[in-house]
């Protein structure tokens, strides 16, 4: 945890969280704080979690009990008479326009360019006039490296130039907390720098971020706070150079023994 | 009934004479049956395709009565010949004298017929776009089904409402998928106005074989009739190729048909993935 941050409300903050996917419990009671302007990767072997969890934190995925709070503020579920129960449509979009999503696989708009790709929420979601949106996705894409392709479209560009339209729309909607789920895994080797460079760069505006990642240099370098899961729980936490070093757990050094050959 | 009617006529009539085809051909009130069948296939057409949006919706909703509804809804109206459905529909709203003769109008005076029958209008409407709908629902549900996910996804993580996704991001890429079905929907909507002149309205089909009761020429008036049909699917095909260019205008794998391709090879959008190929099959019924 970040010293400077003090006692102030955690951006986000996730209870004894549990998932299923019909019989099968993927999340088996995780519990996360993320301060303001902390990093936190999440790394840890494949069907772990790690991306259930995320989808989580936006609501993508429901949850079956404990809470998940953005800022404060219960996403996807109030309590009714002691019991949860899922929360109308327009609160949770209120509450995910403030959470920038990165995929792994971009997921841009493919049928408009990178410049409407990234205008669209603010003009349709919150309403931002158009000369507005206008500059402030110029200068979005000119700080991602991308001020030269403003009109091409998602099939015009390279993976890794895709990733980087995908960060800049995500940021359009100044976003209090930023997920991004391997945004480097689906690209080829060459591309992974640019978009890692572009995160560090975000990282060290004082963006909040959570990062699932298998990028152990970008966790080493960038991160606050490393966290290992494992069967769905957090097997361990802490700085990145602890956790790498000195792994407490068995199967934390089996992982890391993997990953780092 | 009606096709021993039209042999003891074709058996009275003198020999084929293309000078009747021709006039005919622009006779104000075979004109204006034309016209009736446009109207109707385009009003159809177009409450059809939001009623198959409805469906798609009804599909997926969280309530299970409403899901049920729309199944049903897609059985019944895909598994019985829309000309019984045409004629259910006329019956029961004769029936429970839901729509009387409300005025006399002179639209076909040259037949003697003062009175269109309007009892048949509404009735044909309905039907006609209530079996459309059941067809559309396949064709709206695969063409939003051939959207990735993501795309979803990445629209509600901006922020975006179930319905605002839709309009901005989903539809959009769906329209693509989808046109060229509806276009082929269309042209069958075209061609099937004319089982309405069973229940009596008086589209081009019903008018031409008015006259060809009346002047004994049953084989120049559906040679005439069938020159229409033509001429309109014809302009009709121009239309969707070129919707279809624009759509894919700028940077889509499916390859829009030619004209030619259209009418004389039995064009099917190439296959770019399987969902568009299970479009083209839905769009043959
Ligand atoms: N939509 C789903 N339906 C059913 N099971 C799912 C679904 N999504 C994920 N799972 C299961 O949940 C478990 C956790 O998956 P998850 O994708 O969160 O893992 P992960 O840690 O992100 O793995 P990876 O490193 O491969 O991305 C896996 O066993 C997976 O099979
Ligand atoms: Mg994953």
């Amino acid at each position: 945890m970040t010293e400077q941050q003090g006692t102030a409300r955690p951006i986000v903050e996730a209870t004894d969280v549990h998932k299923w996917f019909q019989r099968n419990e993927v999340l088996r009671g995780v519990s996360l704080q993320v301060q303001r302007g902390e990093v936190v990767v999440i790394i840890g072997p494949s069907g772990s979690g790690k991306t259930t969890f995320l989808r989580c934190l936006n609501h993508l995925e429901k949850i079956q009990s404990g809470s998940i709070l953005i800022d404060g503020e219960s996403i996807g579920y109030r309590t009714v008479d002691g019991r949860l129960k899922e929360d109308n449509e327009a609160s949770i979009a209120k509450i995910r326009a403030e959470i920038g999503m990165v995929f792994q696989r971009f997921n841009l708009f493919p049928h408009m360019t990178a410049m409407q790709n990234v205008m669209e929420a603010p003009i349709h979601v919150r309403g931002v006039e158009k000369d507005e949106a206008e500059a402030r996705a110029r200068d979005l894409l000119a700080k991602v490296g991308l001020g030269h392709k403003l009109e091409s479209f998602p099939a015009q560009l390279s993976g890794g130039q895709q990733q980087r339209v995908a960060i800049a729309r995500a940021l359009a909607m100044h976003p209090k907390l930023m997920l991004f789920d391997e945004a480097t895994s689906a690209l080829d080797p060459e591309l992974v720098g640019e978009v890692l460079k572009v995160m560090q760069q975000l990282a060290e505006e004082g963006m909040t971020m959570v990062v699932v990642t298998h990028e152990m240099g970008f966790a080493r370098n960038v991160a606050h706070r490393a966290v290992f899961m494992d069967g769905g729980v957090i097997v361990e936490e802490g700085p990145p150079a602890e956790v790498f070093e000195h792994p407490q757990h068995e199967r934390t050094k089996t992982f890391l023994g993997m990953v780092q050959h | 009934m009606h096709v021993a009617g039209l042999t003891v006529i074709a058996a009275a009539g003198s020999g084929f004479d293309w000078g009747e085809v021709g006039k005919y051909l622009f006779d104000r009130d075979i004109l204006q049956g034309a016209l009736i069948t446009v109207v109707m296939a385009v009003l159809s057409q177009f409450t059809g395709t939001l009623i198959g949006l409805l469906l798609y919706l009804m599909r997926r909703s969280n309530f299970l009565p409403i899901r049920w509804f729309a199944e049903l809804y897609i059985w019944f109206f895909r598994g019985t010949p829309l000309l019984v459905q045409l004629e259910l529909l006329f019956l029961s709203f004769s029936e429970f004298h839901l729509v009387r003769p409300i005025r006399q109008i002179d639209f076909f005076p040259s037949l003697g017929f003062d009175r269109i029958v309007l009892e048949a209008v509404l009735p044909a409407l309905i039907a006609f776009s209530l079996n459309e709908g059941a067809y559309m629902a396949e064709i709206v549900r695969a063409g939003i089904d051939s959207i990735d996910v993501g795309q979803m996804e990445a629209a509600k993580s901006l922020g975006m409402t179930y319905g605002l996704a839709m309009r901005r991001i989903i539809l959009p890429q769906a329209a693509r998928v989808i046109i060229p079905p509806l276009g082929n929907e269309f042209n069958n909507m075209l061609k099937n106005i004319s089982l309405a002149s069973v229940i009596g309205l008086y589209e081009l089909l019903r008018v031409a074989e008015a006259y060809g009761f009346t002047d004994f020429k049953p084989v120049e008036v559906v040679i005439t009739a069938s020159i229409w049909y033509l001429a309109m699917t014809t302009v009709w095909g121009f239309i969707q190729s070129y919707m279809e260019r624009r759509l894919n205008a700028s940077n889509t794998p499916i390859q829009p048909p030619s004209l030619m391709q259209r009418m004389f090879s039995g064009w099917r959008p190439k296959p770019v993935n399987t969902t568009a190929e299970a479009i083209a099959e839905i769009g043959q019924h």
